[in-house]
């Protein structure tokens, strides 16, 4: 769905109202931001027309790209004054169309806050700025011996800050954790151009634990400007194993074997046939092509502990009926069998013009299950998907391929996703578990949570933002858009089984 | 709502009278943490009628079980699966129930290695001032699916709304763990705690009280052996070492016992300075600080506002008002409006947190 096709420029009128506003909002910033920071041109503010979800468009109104805080307290403060809306965007690397532009609003750019304030080897933390990139804090922590745990397959491009507004995850948050539990302190302002601080450099701070609902909010309860993060020693060594499965059940029972023995692999991942082809074609890793499943189990730690844990993963799997086992000998191995996984998103890439990356998480227990939904989607809809998995902890990323050119592909594509997606949440699972809703996902969350939860939701965000001008139309959708999907609510939890005696 | 079970309508139809009365409630669980954050006040709304284990496989890593189930029955069924809460709750007498802990967002001697609470909320279902029956979270490790408001319940003290369920992550218990005691003073024993925090080493839990270190090194047999070589001093015969450290977490070892004078819960940045304080217990490598002291409020708050971090008035002879360091500024601000969002007419646990929140 490209949001210009159906969107203002569409009807005369409406562009003629939003040239109008535009030249409001434009003036309202001229009087406290230097000219050359504002850009209103169509030339200017196309590159900020997406973010790494392109299927969805718009134009800006205006761009700003503040260098100051106080700079940015001024755009807040000016735009909640002319009633604006602001969307904040870091690297546009997003998946889910969370830093989409408003049509009517402000694309805060916050590209220039991209400087590392402190790295503390003592403490053993780090205060960046929200626009420094994932992997330049490991990089700058590295000569402690230190790193930022965190790392998202888009980790050279995309920013702390966009890890803050997504809660993202990447290979190794299964041991790890997530961007909340690698993240102390996150500065910045309210649309009110208010500082505020969630979190602290203590273990806890007083109050409502708002960092943990701050973190994992797609930039719509206040704007990051800086975070303090935690860094956690590099292990000493770490050793991979790459096990090849006969079939995708065999593969995902191993995960649950695994778990069940006690190991806590620092990254446990699962990609299906057509997925390892292609990226074998594309980086060349060595992997097994015959597997009908693949997984990637790692483990770190001392030298000793990583011998200790790769002979246990090597017997659960070996049990589980692994047909072939390789253990990486040297970090260059290791690497190059990471390396795969990694790009697989660009593998895709090559295969296909265009793809849709779903994102849900579901039980483990149920992966054969989805894996198999998913195939008889495939001869359904007459669509190909290929899936990676992190497995260890849920969460897929089926990656469902058309030609975005072919109209009648495009929706057929949302409707696969939005079926799987539909899927998971039945399984007992979540429509998304680490790319956020953005704009994305809005009618599938219309099946996860009823109307009273989204309205909960919606209340929340207006404790934060009681005119909802912070990145509006993102995450939660309305009681009127959920009617139009009319979908029910898939209820997992208390009220979905009512014939199971639970209370 | 036909669907909805007995003991939730009956909890439901409690706080729509109050609603409609005008009345407080102050929800209960076991009551073990009466002591702990402002007065209470309303009449008690029992959650233990909400009890039971709902669902939990352990190769999921999740268990789900009602508010009122109690702590020691989830910890005894993870136990058999070898799997344990890794936040370590305390538990201050008999009968916490799992509600509670997620309310009071205490986290216990383990955060160190572990986490805290928050980081181990999947979910929760619970129901709001207007009487709805909300599920936020899920039961998977990754959910980014709308704001996360059951992780917000994690410390809320109940002021947002009453907890029915909750989803734990839990962990599996490590193959070796020790305890080791190494003699240090509390300038030396900071920076010792600083320094393990640098090196790759599985420390799960550290205190320091009266001349002491205590480390607890939990992971797999060969790296806790190694940190053993590397960090030195007397290893703790294993029952002694458990029954210190469940003390510690429940407040039973004798430093947490005094009646007669304020235990305040300091919590600091590590690297803060010592406090040079008599009648003082560190934990979590140096970042909580636990004294006795008869200074007021405002001292205190200002010595932990000078380290870097936040003070609660954690138990008082005197039930004082202004436990909880007050939020300030924006944040004052979110608090309030927070509060009117998920309890509109103000009911529940009122001024259990901000006296008037």
């Amino acid at each position: 769905m490209n949001a210009t096709r159906d969107g203002w420029l569409a009807n005369p009128a409406d562009a003629e109202r939003r040239e109008v506003r535009r030249a409001e909002v434009v003036s309202a910033l001229e009087g406290v931001l230097p000219h050359e920071l504002i850009l209103s041109h169509r030339e200017d503010t196309q590159p900020f027309e997406c973010d790494g979800l392109t299927a969805y468009r718009a134009q800006p109104l205006v761009v700003v790209l503040p260098e100051t805080e106080e700079q940015v307290v001024s755009i807040l403060r000016t735009c909640k004054k002319v009633g604006a809306p602001v969307v904040a965007r870091g690297a546009g690397t997003g998946l889910s169309g969370g830093a989409l532009p408003h049509e009517m609003g402000v694309l805060l750019s916050l590209a220039r806050f991209n400087r590392i304030v402190r790295v503390d080897p003592v403490s053993c933390t780090a205060v960046v700025q929200c626009g420094v990139r994932n992997a330049a804090i490991s990089e700058a922590a590295a000569t402690h011996g230190l790193y930022y745990a965190p790392d998202p397959s888009s980790q050279i491009a995309c920013t702390i800050g966009g890890n803050v507004a997504e809660n993202s995850g990447g290979v190794h948050c299964l041991k790890y954790g997530l961007t909340l539990q690698n993240v102390l302190k996150v500065r910045g302002y309210t649309i009110q151009g208010e500082a505020i601080e969630f979190g602290s450099e203590a273990l806890d701070a007083p109050g409502l634990d708002l960092l943990g609902i701050v973190v994992g909010s797609e930039g719509m309860l206040a704007v990051t400007l800086e975070v303090t993060v935690k860094l956690i020693p590099k292990p000493e060594l770490a050793r991979c194993i790459v096990a090849s499965f006969d079939t995708v059940e065999a593969a995902g029972n191993a995960v649950a074997n695994v778990i069940a023995a006690g190991i806590i692999p620092a990254g446990l991942e699962l990609m299906d046939k057509p997925m390892t082809a292609a990226v074998e074609d594309f980086v060349h890793a060595g992997y097994d092509l015959d597997a009908a499943a693949i997984l990637l189990c790692e483990s770190d730690g001392t030298t000793l502990e990583v011998e200790d844990e790769i002979v246990r993963m090597n017997a659960v799997l070996t049990a589980s009926g692994a047909t072939r086992l390789e253990v990486s000998q040297d970090e260059a191995q290791r690497l190059r069998f990471w390396s795969g996984r990694k790009n697989a998103f660009p593998a895709t890439g090559r295969m296909s013009p265009d793809y849709l990356c779903m994102d849900s998480t579901i039980p483990r227990k149920n992966l054969a299950a989805i894996l198999r939904a998913i195939s008889e989607m495939e001869l359904r809809y007459g669509l190909r998907c290929v899936n990676v998995f992190h497995a260890g902890d849920g969460n897929l990323h089926p990656l469902i391929l058309f030609d975005a050119n072919n109209p009648e592909e495009l929706h057929l594509a949302e409707k696969f996703g939005a079926e799987i997606l539909e899927t998971s949440v039945t399984l007992g699972g979540t429509v998304t578990g680490e790319h956020g809703v953005g704009v994305e996902k809005l009618n599938s969350m219309c099946v996860q949570f009823s109307g009273a939860e989204r309205e909960q939701m919606f209340a929340l965000k207006r404790a934060f933002d009681s005119q909802s001008l912070l990145n509006p139309g993102k995450v939660i959708p309305t009681l009127h858009r959920c009617a139009e999907y009319g979908r029910m609510t898939v209820r997992r939890g208390m009220l979905a089984h009512p014939e199971i005696p639970r209370f | 709502m036909a669907q909805t079970p007995p003991e939730l309508s009956h909890l439901i139809e409690t706080i729509m009278y109050a609603r409609n009365a005008g009345k407080f409630l102050n929800i209960v669980g076991g009551g073990t943490k009466c002591f702990y954050g402002e007065e209470q006040c309303g009449e008690p709304c029992d959650v233990r009628r909400l009890s039971g284990i709902c669902s939990y496989e352990p190769s999921e890593l999740v268990i789900t079980a009602r508010a009122g189930t109690p702590v020691e029955e989830i910890e005894a069924v993870l136990a058999k699966h070898n799997q344990y809460l890794a936040f370590e709750p305390p538990r201050f007498a008999n009968g916490s129930t799992v509600g509670g802990v997620v309310a009071a967002g205490l986290s216990g001697p383990a955060r160190v290695g572990g986490g805290s609470i928050r980081d181990f909320v999947l979910g929760a279902t619970m129901i709001n001032g207007k009487g709805e029956l909300l599920t936020f979270g899920g039961q998977v490790m990754k959910n980014v699916a709308g704001y996360d408001v059951s992780r917000l319940l994690a410390g809320s003290m109940g002021i947002l709304g009453v907890i029915c369920e909750v989803s734990l992550k839990v962990l599996p218990i490590h193959s070796s763990r020790i305890t080791l005691v190494v003699d240090r003073d509390e300038e030396a024993a900071l920076s010792f705690l600083i320094g393990l925090a640098r090196q790759a080493l599985p420390v799960n839990a550290s205190a320091w009280h009266d001349g002491k270190v205590f480390v607890r090194l939990s992971g797999a047999p060969s790296a806790v052996e190694e940190a053993r070589k590397r960090l030195g001093g007397t290893v703790l015969e294993p029952g002694e070492a458990l029954a210190w450290w469940d003390a510690v977490r429940d407040h039973r070892h004798a430093f947490f016992t005094r009646s007669d004078a304020p235990l305040w819960r300091i919590s600091v940045p590590a690297v803060a300075q010592p406090m040079k304080a008599a009648n003082q217990f560190i934990e979590w490598g140096g970042a909580l600080r636990w004294l006795y002291t008869d200074d007021s409020i405002v001292e205190v708050r200002e010595t932990a506002s000078a380290l870097g971090g936040h003070a609660t008035l954690f138990r008082d002879p005197h039930r004082r008002s202004g436990v909880f360091t007050p939020p300030s500024g924006a944040l004052l601000e979110v608090h309030r409006n927070l509060k009117h969002a998920f309890d509109p007419d103000g009911i529940f646990n009122v001024g259990r947190l901000y006296p008037g929140l």
